[in-house]
C-alpha cells in the first residue's frame, strides 16, 4: 500500500486528496467553524434587525438615546429613604436614594431571615415532636405559595389596622396602627448606630479570636473560656464605644402630634410588609439548607465528638459546623442573591426601592431604555459582587486540601 | 470447643428479648417519647402547647365558629367578629376568572378542567406512554380555541379579556412546555466544545439568572415593542410570556447541566465508540440518564414557575392574584381583602404542595437502581 509520495527530504506526506464539499463537512472541525460562524452571524443578524427597528420607532416617537438626563431635576419626592434625597436632586440620586433603600432592606431582611432559617433548621431536628413538626408545617406553608401573595396580604392586613390615634401600643415604648410601627429609640442617634456598628465588628472579631483560640489550643494543650472571653469583650467593646461618644441615656419616646409620631424610630407599613414577606418566605429556603447541611454530617462524626467528651455547644462549634457550614454557603449564596433581587417586589406594595425608583424616573424622564438598562445593569453588579462576597467566604470555610 | 462453650453462654444470657427503646408502646408512650423524655424538652412543650392552644383557639374563633360563610350582604360581615369567608362566594367568577365576559365563562371553565384532568392522569406513572404526550400536545392548542375564540362559532376574547386561574395555568404550562427545550438547548450548548456557542449560552444564561423576574419582564414588556417592527403589535400577555419562559430556561438550563455533568464519562465515551453522531448521543444517551437525575431538581423549579405567575400582576394583567386585588376593589368589601387573599393562599397551597409531594415520590422511583 503506497500510503504516500516521497518528497525530497524523505519524508512521507499523506497525498492531498481532491477537495470535496462532502469531505469538508465530515471533518469535525470544519463543522464546528461552521456552526460557530452561523450562531454568530445569526446572532448578529438578529441585534442589526433589532437596533433597526429600535431606531426608527424611536425616531417616530420623538426618543432620543442619552445619559445625559439623569443630571436633570428629578422633582419627586420618595415616600422615604435611608439616604437623603429632596425633590430638588437629580435623577442620577435618585437611582442611589433607590439603591439605598434596596441595600437597606435587603441587609434588614437577611439578617432576620438567616436568624430565623438557621433557628427553625435547628428545631426540624429536635427530639421533640411538636417543635420538629411546627417547624415542617411552617416551611411547607411559606415555600407553597407565592411570595408576592405574602407580601401583598402582610401590607393589607397593615391597612386595616387602627388609626394612629387608636394604636396598639406597650405604654409609650411601641405603636402598631396604620401607619406602620413606631419604636422608642435612643435620642443620640449617631452614638447608637456608633455602638452598634462597634458591636457588629466585635461580633467578627470573636470569629477569629476563637479561630486563633483554636490554634493556641492545639499549640499548647491550653484551653482559653472563650465564650465567656467573647462575651466579655464584647460588653466592653460596647460599653467604651458608649462612653466614647458621651454616654447619652436619653429615650425619644414616640408622641402623637395631630394625626401622626414624632420621634422615635418609625418604620412604615410598606417596608414592614416587605421586609416581613421577605423574611419569612427566604427563612423557610434557608431552614431547609441548614437542616440538609447538619445532616450531611456523618453520625460518626457526632458520636466521635461525644466520645471525647464534647456536647452540646460545643459538640456545634467544633464538629458540626464546621462540617456543615461546607455544604450550607453555596445554596445560601443563592438564596441571599434571590433575596437581594425579589426586593424589586417593593413595586408591589410602594417601597422606594430600585425597581420602584426606576419606575419612576422612567415616566417622569421618557428616558426607557436607559433605565431599564441601568437598573438591569445594577442588579447584575449587585449580585455578582455578593457571590463574590460569599465565594470569598466559602473558601475560608471550605475544606483545605487533605492535609488538615 | 471452648469458642462454642462462650458462644453457647452469651446466647443463654441474651434469651431475655428487651424491648426495642423507641416505639415501644400505645399513643400515651409515643407522645412521652416526643414531648417529655427529659427535662428540657418538657419544659419546651409545655410553652409551645401553651403557645399552640391560644393562638389555635384564636384561630378557631375567628376563622371558622364566628365567621360569616355565605351571604349577598356585606354589612353583615362587617357586624361578625369573625372571618368573612362570604367574600369569595360573592367574587369567586371574579377571582377565578377575571374579566372574562360572564356568560362565556364555560369555556375558561372547561379549560381549566381539562388542564386539571390532564395533569391528574399524568401523575399516574402507569398512564405514562406516548398517547399522553400526544394528548398533551392536543391539549394546549384546544385550550387556546377554548380561551381564544373566534372559531366554530365561539365569540372571540382577546387574551386582554383572560384572567384568574386560567390565565395562571396557562401561563405555568407554556411555561414550561417552552422553558424546558430552552433549557435542554442551553445547557448542551453550554457543555459544548465550540468556544462561540459556549460563551453565547454562558452569557445568556447568566445575565438572565443575575436579573431579578420583574426587570427581565419589565424588559420584555418595554424593549420588545421597541424592537420589533413597528408593523408587528406584541400584546401585554405574549410579552409577559416570552420572559418568564426565558427567566424559566436560564434557571432549568443550570439544573440539567448538573444533570449532564452527573452522567458518568464512561457513557459519553461508550456513546462516541459507537459511532453514533452528537444528536443521536445526547438524544439516546446522555439525555435520558442527565434529565432522570434532575428530574425532581426540575420539579422544584416548575412549582417556582408556577408561583412565578403572580409577578405579572404588576404588569397589570389579570392572573389570579390581579383578579383577587381587583375583585377585593369594591368598597363595599374592602377590608376583607385578607380572606380573599387566604382563599388564593389556600389554592395556590393545595397545588404546590401537591406537586411537591409528588416530586418527592418521584425522586424515589426515579433513584431506584440507579449507582452514581
Amino acid at each position: 500500500m503506497d500510503a504516500g509520495v516521497k518528497t525530497r527530504d524523505g519524508r512521507r506526506r499523506k497525498p492531498r486528496a481532491a477537495f470535496t464539499w462532502q469531505a469538508l463537512w465530515r471533518s469535525e472541525k470544519a463543522r464546528g467553524r461552521f456552526y460557530q460562524v452561523a450562531a454568530v452571524a445569526a446572532v448578529a443578524a438578529a441585534i442589526l434587525f433589532m437596533a433597526g427597528n429600535a431606531v426608527q420607532s424611536m425616531a417616530a416617537r420623538g426618543m432620543r438615546i442619552g445619559l445625559g438626563f439623569l443630571w436633570n431635576e428629578a422633582g419627586f419626592t420618595l415616600a422615604e429613604s435611608v439616604l437623603p434625597f429632596h425633590p430638588t436632586d437629580t435623577f442620577l440620586q435618585a437611582f442611589i436614594a433607590g439603591l439605598g433603600n434596596t441595600l437597606w432592606i435587603s441587609l434588614v431582611s437577611l439578617i432576620f431571615a438567616t436568624a430565623l432559617g438557621v433557628l427553625l433548621g435547628i428545631a426540624r431536628l429536635s427530639s421533640n415532636w411538636l417543635i420538629s413538626r411546627g417547624s415542617a408545617v411552617y416551611v411547607e406553608i411559606f415555600r407553597n405559595t407565592p411570595q408576592l401573595i405574602q407580601i401583598v396580604f402582610w401590607y393589607t392586613l397593615f391597612t386595616l389596622l387602627p388609626g394612629a390615634r387608636q394604636a396598639w401600643h406597650g405604654m409609650d415604648w411601641w405603636f402598631l396602627s396604620n401607619r406602620g410601627l413606631v419604636l422608642a429609640w435612643p435620642a443620640d442617634r449617631p452614638a447608637f448606630t456608633i455602638v452598634l456598628l462597634t458591636l457588629a465588628i466585635g461580633l467578627a472579631g470573636i470569629y477569629f479570636f476563637a479561630k486563633w483560640a483554636d490554634r493556641r489550643q492545639r499549640r499548647t494543650g491550653q484551653p482559653l473560656p472563650v465564650f465567656g472571653l467573647s462575651i466579655l469583650g464584647l460588653a466592653a467593646a460596647g460599653l467604651l464605644a458608649w462612653l466614647a461618644t458621651g454616654a447619652p441615656t436619653a429615650i425619644e419616646h414616640p408622641k402623637l402630634v395631630g394625626f401622626n409620631f414624632r420621634g422615635g424610630m418609625a418604620l412604615s407599613p410598606e417596608f414592614l410588609a416587605l421586609s416581613l414577606g421577605l423574611v419569612l418566605y427566604f427563612a423557610a429556603y434557608i431552614s431547609e439548607i441548614v437542616r440538609s447541611g447538619i445532616q450531611s454530617v456523618g453520625k460518626g462524626q457526632i458520636e466521635a465528638g461525644r466520645a471525647v467528651g464534647l456536647h452540646g455547644a460545643e459538640l456545634y462549634r467544633h464538629i458540626i459546623m464546621p462540617q456543615a457550614l461546607r455544604v450550607i454557603v453555596p445554596p445560601i449564596t443563592a438564596q441571599y442573591i434571590s433575596l437581594i433581587k425579589t426586593s424589586a417586589l417593593g413595586v408591589a406594595v410602594g417601597y422606594p426601592e430600585l425597581f420602584n425608583v426606576s419606575n419612576s424616573i422612567m415616566t417622569l424622564s421618557g428616558h426607557t431604555l436607559e433605565c431599564v438598562v441601568i437598573m438591569g445593569a445594577v442588579y447584575l453588579l449587585l449580585a455578582l459582587s455578593v457571590s463574590a462576597l460569599m465565594n470569598a467566604f466559602n473558601k475560608a470555610v471550605a475544606l483545605r486540601g487533605a492535609a488538615r | 470447643m471452648i469458642a462454642a462453650t462462650v458462644r453457647s453462654h452469651v446466647q443463654i444470657s441474651a434469651q431475655v428479648e428487651r424491648p426495642s427503646p423507641l416505639r415501644s408502646g400505645g399513643p400515651i408512650s409515643r407522645i412521652k417519647q416526643g414531648l417529655f423524655n427529659n427535662a428540657h424538652n418538657t419544659v419546651l412543650s409545655i410553652i409551645a402547647l401553651i403557645a399552640l392552644s391560644y393562638a389555635g383557639w384564636h384561630a378557631l374563633r375567628w376563622a371558622i365558629l364566628d365567621a360569616v360563610w355565605y351571604t349577598h350582604d356585606a354589612n353583615l360581615c362587617k357586624q361578625a367578629t369573625g372571618a368573612c369567608w362570604a367574600i369569595v362566594g360573592e367574587k369567586y367568577r371574579l377571582i377565578l376568572f377575571g374579566t372574562f365576559p360572564y356568560d362565556e365563562q364555560w369555556r375558561p371553565f372547561l379549560a381549566i378542567a381539562l388542564i386539571m384532568a390532564l395533569s391528574i392522569v399524568s401523575g399516574f406513572r402507569r398512564f405514562w406512554s406516548r398517547n399522553l404526550m400526544i394528548a398533551w400536545a392536543a391539549l394546549l392548542p384546544t385550550v387556546l380555541v377554548l380561551m381564544l375564540g373566534g372559531v366554530f362559532g365561539l365569540r372571540p376574547t382577546g387574551t386582554h379579556l383572560w384572567g384568574g386561574l386560567p390565565l395562571t395555568l396557562i401561563m405555568a404550562i407554556v411555561t414550561v412546555a417552552f422553558g424546558l427545550p430552552g433549557a435542554i438547548l442551553l445547557a448542551l450548548g453550554r457543555r459544548s466544545k465550540l468556544p462561540a456557542i459556549k460563551a453565547l449560552c454562558i452569557g445568556i444564561t447568566e445575565i438572565t439568572r443575575g436579573l431579578p423576574l420583574l426587570v427581565v419582564l419589565f424588559m420584555a414588556a418595554i424593549m420588545l415593542p421597541l424592537f420589533l417592527p413597528t408593523t408587528f403589535r406584541i400584546d401585554k400577555f405574549v410579552s409577559a410570556q416570552i420572559a418568564m419562559i426565558i427567566y424559566f430556561a436560564a434557571y432549568a438550563a443550570e439544573i440539567v447541566r448538573g444533570g449532564l455533568q452527573a452522567v458518568p464519562r464512561g457513557q459519553y465515551e461508550a456513546a462516541e465508540a459507537a459511532g453514533l453522531k452528537y444528536g443521536q448521543r445526547m438524544r439516546r444517551v446522555i439525555l435520558p440518564q442527565g434529565l432522570r437525575i434532575v428530574i425532581p431538581a426540575l420539579m422544584n423549579d416548575i412549582i417556582r414557575a408556577f408561583k412565578n405567575t403572580t409577578f405579572v400582576s404588576i404588569l397589570g394583567l389579570y392572573d389570579i392574584l390581579g383578579a383577587t386585588s381587583a375583585a377585593t376593589q369594591d368598597p363595599q368589601w374592602v377590608q376583607f381583602a385578607p380572606e380573599a387573599y387566604l382563599f388564593v393562599f389556600a389554592l395556590y397551597f393545595v397545588f404546590c404542595f401537591s406537586m411537591s409531594k409528588y416530586s418527592e415520590s418521584l425522586a424515589r422511583y426515579l433513584s431506584q437502581g440507579r449507582n452514581y
